[in-house]
């Protein structure tokens, strides 16, 4: 048996009424390809703001303001005064947390402070467990802050000195005006206290840490100081 | 006459109705009336024919040694749906709202609501039982070797089914809004966090931005009341059709039957 001719790609050969010449799609796949075209900008007209809703916090830049906490001559430079700031907006009690403030040891805080911070006077804690958040305390007979959820234990300077915690605490910039001491936002520290972007609990920030956890643009401009 | 006919059980002849006296009127008016059901379910099933659907589900047919274990499946699903309505008037008298609405309105429900400690009760050891009774079904399926061919898709709809389940036990944990919702969820949504490279992306449109913040609450109320559950029950949909259509399995001690002439040969 001959093998079945294949069928030209012209409408006019294959003898469709009302072909045009050099015509070759037919109006019934024309029509399909509308109707689906359609559908298709109708579904997304839809899906796709609904999506963007649904994601779109994660994108948003957050801020976050100084805050006085005290007079420099509350903090001495051996122990930990808690203080409570505000994190959040409009969630009432959920929204503060505590930081441990103390002023800086020139003996034990060797750390550099970055460019335009220079004359950074206090060492102000974040209480947030570096395991998974819980809230840590400051127990000055141990002089170690303590986790309660799964034992993470931190030495004076926040540093990891036992249990699961995968970094040191974080810390907060500081600075002092008309001799009240002010609160900024949050930043991350890796086990050489070397400043890095603020990260959420969990992520380790030393070797390719600070790669496999990165900045993400919901908390990337808290790495900036904020203007006055 | 209506066309349905009800099953009828099996009467000792002392019982069975006499038959008919030649001559007597074919239908009292309280026979036609006793019919009135019947005739319904006619009307309804001459537009719809949903008889053979209905018969399709319900009369199939059951392998030898079907146990008590194959009711596990069957119990899950009347967790979730006791969950379900149960969740349903809890949301009557809730509030999302994580500057202490949502706690406040937990007490009025378990203080001062008529049933209402009795409702969050079922409820909250309701998720419980569904958890431990998704793994009992699980572990069912898993030793008598049901999830084989041809019933793989549906062991792969049922692992969905359990994430889905944990999802919802996650995000309801948090509504409360006391103390213990509040560091369980810090917690739970940092464990989500320490994924590489996602993890933190995940975190953050878990708790709608950088910090546990005023959307995070209704965030999670909004997952667990509305898109999780509707996922649930399109799922257990497929889930039950799948057993309609393959049936199930007869336990593993049960070997099977060859055939007369096979053993006689042998023999």
């Amino acid at each position: 048996m001959p093998k079945k001719q294949a069928k030209s790609k012209y409408t006019a050969d294959r003898g469709f009424p009302g072909a045009f010449e050099g015509e070759t799609v037919t109006r019934r796949r024309f029509m399909v390809g509308t109707a689906h075209a359609t559908g298709a900008i109708a579904t997304s007209a839809i899906l796709l703001p609904a999506l963007g809703f649904a994601v779109g916090p994660i994108f948003e830049e957050h801020e976050q303001q100084w805050q006085a906490v005290g007079r420099v001559d509350e903090f001495p430079d051996d122990t930990y005064v808690p203080k409570v700031i505000k994190l959040v907006d409009g969630i009432g009690e959920a929204g503060h947390t505590t930081v441990y403030i103390r002023r800086r040891n020139p003996e034990l805080d060797t750390d550099e402070l970055p460019e335009g911070f220079e004359d950074e006077q206090f060492v102000v804690i974040s209480s947030r467990c570096m395991h998974l958040g819980c809230p840590v305390r400051y127990t000055d007979a141990a002089q170690r802050f303590i986790c309660p959820c799964h034992g993470g234990v931190y030495d004076f300077q926040g540093k990891v000195d036992g249990g699961p915690p995968v970094r040191p605490l974080d810390r907060h910039y500081n600075r002092v005006r008309n001799g009240v001491l002010e609160v900024g936002p949050r930043f991350s520290v890796n086990s050489e206290l070397r400043r890095f972007s603020p990260r959420d609990p969990g992520a380790p920030l030393d070797g390719v840490g600070q790669y496999l956890y990165p900045s993400r643009p919901s908390i990337r401009k808290l790495d900036q100081l904020p203007q006055e | 006459m209506p066309k349905v006919k009800l099953p009828a059980p099996p009467l000792p002849e002392a019982l069975r109705p006499a038959p008919k006296r030649p001559g007597s009127p074919s239908r009292t008016p309280v026979e036609s009336a006793a019919e009135a059901g019947a005739h319904i379910v006619d009307w309804v099933d001459e537009r719809t024919s949903l008889s053979g659907g209905l018969r399709w589900v319900l009369f199939r047919k059951v392998p030898r040694g079907t146990n008590w274990f194959y009711t596990l499946g069957s119990a899950t699903m009347f967790a979730f749906l006791s969950q379900a309505i149960t969740g349903v008037f809890l949301a009557m008298y809730y509030r999302p709202d994580a500057s202490g609405g949502a706690y406040e309105s937990m007490r009025h429900i378990n203080d001062n609501v008529f049933l209402g400690e009795f409702v969050h009760g079922m409820h909250k050891w309701g998720s419980t039982v569904m958890v431990i009774l998704v793994f009992m079904h699980m572990a069912r399926t898993f030793f008598f070797g049901a999830y084989k061919y041809p019933r793989e898709l549906n062991w792969v709809i049922g692992v969905a089914l359990l994430i889905l389940t944990m999802a919802m036990a996650f995000t309801g944990y948090l509504l409360p809004f006391d103390q213990r919702s509040y560091w369980a969820t810090v917690v739970g949504v940092n464990i989500n966090g320490t994924g590489p490279l996602v993890g933190p992306y995940l975190s953050d449109f878990l708790r709608g931005g950088a910090e546990f913040g005023a959307t995070t609450l209704s965030r999670f109320y909004a997952i667990h009341m509305m898109l999780v559950p509707g996922l649930i029950a399109a799922l257990i949909g497929a889930h039950l059709y799948l057993v309609m259509k393959l049936g199930t399995t007869a336990p593993p001690w049960l070997k099977p039957k060859t055939a007369d002439e096979l053993t006689e040969e042998r023999a």
